[in-house]
């Protein structure tokens, strides 16, 4: 803990363009590479790396294990609300069609919320897994 | 030209990588030659305009997994245990394996040709997906609306990875908090 100043350094400036980067390939995956898996392995890898350099404690008041218990389950439940909701707007299940004005802003919209939902089950999964291995003692 | 030189040199480096990855006996080694690998492959990836999965496999395979398998080597030994000296059936399988996928090789269409069957019968998403959802990468379209139940599905599926690694590894509560 005291030859890696070189470390911390480096990694506090890669955390915020990582985040970015990943918000960015979230949000431009309808135009160029990318999507809610990409962008949530990304900004998990960005969460670990602060876990790497800093340890389990000061990671675990960032992303408490609690919210990773909420995140999981909720991201696909996201991912079925859209389905459920497009077929109470009277179409099939994940049909986007009628869910705003029109059918191209429908599916805009559809693929935006499912992205979400891709996004927050990935991202939430991988930071468990480390939480998991690094959580645990040799015995 | 140029295209081919690189591809030719980047399988040349996987298969160097390989004999490593199955030669070295130190697991530590092993694992940083596994984040080559997947580098190497991701870059493979870009060169055949792959975006997407190149994305993917440096995320995953070269970033995230490395770490996960240095977890697990910290839990475990980083020598690996020494085999038998030589055993035919292991390489009797992998020379049987290998050989049926350089047989099946032969069978499929050559690369990029747009004579081959999933050009001419499958949907046609390049034409639609512009008027049909407004979206511009064909990819995002095809993978959230077109065959949106399939990322349900895939979504799912590391839902339970998820959920199966919380059931098995965490540390249950109050069971000591060294």
């Amino acid at each position: 803990m005291r030859l890696d100043v070189v470390l911390r350094v480096a990694t506090k400036f890669m955390l915020a363009p990582l985040l970015l980067f990943a918000l960015y390939v979230q949000f431009h995956g309808d135009y160029g590479p990318g999507g809610g898996f990409q962008a949530g392995v990304i900004a998990a890898a960005a969460i670990i790396l602060y876990g790497l350099i800093n340890g389990l404690g000061p990671v675990q008041r960032i992303v408490p294990v609690g919210l990773l218990e909420v995140l999981i389950p909720g991201g696909v439940l996201i991912y079925v609300a859209v389905g459920l909701a497009s077929m109470l707007l009277g179409d099939n299940f994940l049909d986007y069609n009628h869910l705003a004005h029109d059918r191209i802003h429908g599916q805009e919209w559809g693929v935006f919320l499912v992205e979400v939902g891709v996004f927050l089950t990935v991202f939430s999964t991988m930071i468990a897994i480390y939480y998991a291995f690094a959580g645990r003692r040799r015995s | 030209m140029i295209e081919t030189t690189v591809t030719i040199l980047l399988l040349l480096m996987l298969g160097a990588v390989t004999i490593g990855i199955v030669r070295v006996r130190g697991l530590f080694a092993a694992v940083v030659l596994l984040g080559v690998y997947s580098f190497l492959m991701a870059t493979l990836f870009v060169v055949l305009d792959a975006v997407d999965v190149a994305m993917t496999e440096a995320a995953v395979g070269a970033g995230v997994s490395t770490v996960f398998f240095l977890g697990a080597l910290s839990l475990t030994d980083t020598v690996e245990a020494p085999g038998k000296r030589r055993q035919i059936m292991p390489l009797f399988v992998a020379v049987v394996t290998a050989g049926a996928l350089l047989w099946g090789l032969s069978d499929l269409p050559e690369f990029g040709s747009p004579d081959q069957p999933i050009h001419r019968q499958g949907a046609d998403y390049l034409v639609r997906s512009m008027p049909e959802t407004g979206i511009a990468n064909v990819v995002s379209a095809v993978l959230a609306s077109y065959r949106g139940f399939d990322t349900l599905g895939e979504t799912t599926v590391v839902f339970t990875a998820g959920m199966g690694i919380l059931a098995l590894l965490r540390r249950r509560r109050g069971e000591g908090k060294s």
